[in-house]
């Protein structure tokens, strides 16, 4: 079952990806039409963008988000049973043992990184080490791999790409609109159906593309928590050590909006306290649902 | 015209009996992958016994009994077939279960750094033993399945690919530990 799930997840990635296109090349299309009448101008600068930050974000990813959570590698001497239980749940993944870092945080936090499984990373924060036991850390350790395992990071590395390119379009065309560039000597008519369209495109697809890449995070969030039971045969130490987790309501030092999704747990601890059930902005399904999941299991 | 199609029914069953022997022999790798890696464990748990049975005399030298019962599993460890092995970790795994124990009612032993870390490498052997059983057990199943199954079977009986049998949890495991005061 596993296994088509991964298939399924590597098509989702594709399907994914073209959806987001569409999306890139509406909102140039959108911007090149309301102001200078000229679409295929507006498609090239969006298509440029996209040449130029995809590939960026793609390669440097996995050093760019362990850089900015500020963990540091450590050896099994100084946390033998991390160490422990991270080569252990490898075996039960079936995939290469990642490299182990932790976050000098007290804030019970974790996350996986790295595109393909020979190259994965794992980090936790020292606040996580201290509060859980065995039992508890190895639910969290076994969700993390799920990620590396289900290819979950290359999706969510995508994901994040695309909504930059998106936002970054996005916002020379509102500016524009906002300065009133505007159309000089408008020697041709334009349609206006097609200018509503273009105008909605410019304005809605960042909305868009964010929630997509949000609603995708929360659901690669409920596919490891069951992964992560496929591993060790134990829903409850991971709904105990998300319980633990969700109790503590402080905001990681190191974490920012834009890696937020990629935690085992909001790192904003006070933005998840204040949010609602199955809200469409959250990057995390509500931690009480995910704990109701596992006990049904 | 037939020649065409003569040969190209030729290539795709010469395509389907390639294919058909590596995934038995990735399977097969598999297995024997799995079992390595519980042999290596399985070594670990020989080598950690003595040291962890010196330990824990220090403080409780009387409790020879429970001694006895870890010794004696543990020197069944490296010989025998597969199940055998996997019988004796069971077993050693039910008595390690009565010296952890024995750890509750001196209080000294529970706070012996040497203690904690045998037990935390103890435990960690024993988990990659179960998980690495898991995956053999997943692996034969899939393998056996393709062994009887039509057309792979064809195959299997043409290059002798044998059925392997999987690994039984042993009982004994699940037994409460004792302790005597």
């Amino acid at each position: 079952m596993l296994y088509q799930q991964i298939i399924a997840n590597k098509r989702k990635t594709i399907l994914l990806v073209s959806f987001f296109t569409i999306l890139v090349l509406g909102i140039g299309w959108g911007i090149g039409y309301i102001f200078e009448n000229d679409p295929v101008s507006g498609i090239v600068i969006a298509l440029v963008v996209l040449a130029i930050y995809l590939p960026i974000t793609y390669l440097s990813a996995t050093s760019q988000v362990l850089k900015m959570s500020g963990a540091q590698q450590v050896t099994k001497e100084q946390y033998p049973q991390l160490v422990d239980i991270v080569e252990e749940l490898s075996i039960a993944a079936r995939v290469p043992t990642p490299k182990i870092y932790v976050i000098n945080d007290a804030v019970p936090n974790a996350f996986a990184t790295g595109i393909k499984p020979e190259k994965g990373a794992v980090a936790f924060t020292t606040g996580l080490l201290e509060k859980l036991n065995r039992e508890e850390l190895e639910g969290v350790v076994a969700h993390e791999l799920a990620h590396i395992r289900n290819y979950d990071i290359r999706l969510m590395t995508i994901c994040i790409a695309l909504v930059g390119v998106i936002a970054i379009v996005g916002n020379i065309g509102s500016r524009m609109l906002f300065w009133g560039g505007g159309r000089k000597g408008g020697n041709r008519k334009s349609n206006p159906i097609l200018m509503i369209v273009a105008l909605l495109f410019v304005i809605l697809a960042p909305l868009a593309a964010q929630f997509t890449r949000l609603a995708i995070s929360r659901n690669r969030e409920y596919l490891a928590d069951a992964s992560a039971v496929e591993f060790t045969r134990n829903p409850v130490g991971l709904s105990n050590a998300l319980r633990k987790i969700s109790s503590n309501t402080e905001d990681m030092k190191n974490a920012k909006p834009a890696t937020a999704s990629m935690y085992i747990s909001n790192p904003f601890g006070k933005k998840r306290k204040s949010r609602r059930r199955g809200s469409l902005f959250a990057t995390h399904p509500p931690i009480e649902s995910r704990i109701e999941r596992l006990e049904n299991m | 015209m037939k020649t065409i199609i003569i040969i190209a029914v030729i290539v795709l069953i010469l395509l389907f009996i390639i294919m058909t022997y590596n995934s038995f022999v990735r399977l097969r790798n598999w297995v024997k992958e799995a079992w390595a890696q519980i042999d290596v464990q399985l070594k670990r748990r020989h080598d950690l016994i003595p040291n962890l049975v010196n330990t824990v005399k220090g403080y409780a030298a009387h409790e020879k009994e429970t001694f006895e019962k870890v010794v004696e599993a543990r020197n069944k460890l490296l010989s025998g077939s597969p199940q055998d092995r996997i019988d004796a970790d069971g077993e050693l795994e039910g008595a390690l279960k009565s010296i952890f124990a024995l750890s509750e009612a001196y209080p000294e032993l529970k706070a012996n750094e040497n203690f904690i870390q045998l037990q935390e490498e103890l435990t960690t052997t024993e988990n990659k033993v179960a998980y690495s059983r898991q995956l053999y057990n997943k692996t034969v199943a899939e393998y056996n399945i393709k062994v009887d199954s039509f057309p792979s079977l064809i195959i299997a009986r043409l290059f002798n690919f044998n059925k392997e049998s999987q690994l039984v949890t042993p009982e004994a495991e699940r037994e409460a530990p004792t302790v005597s005061f």
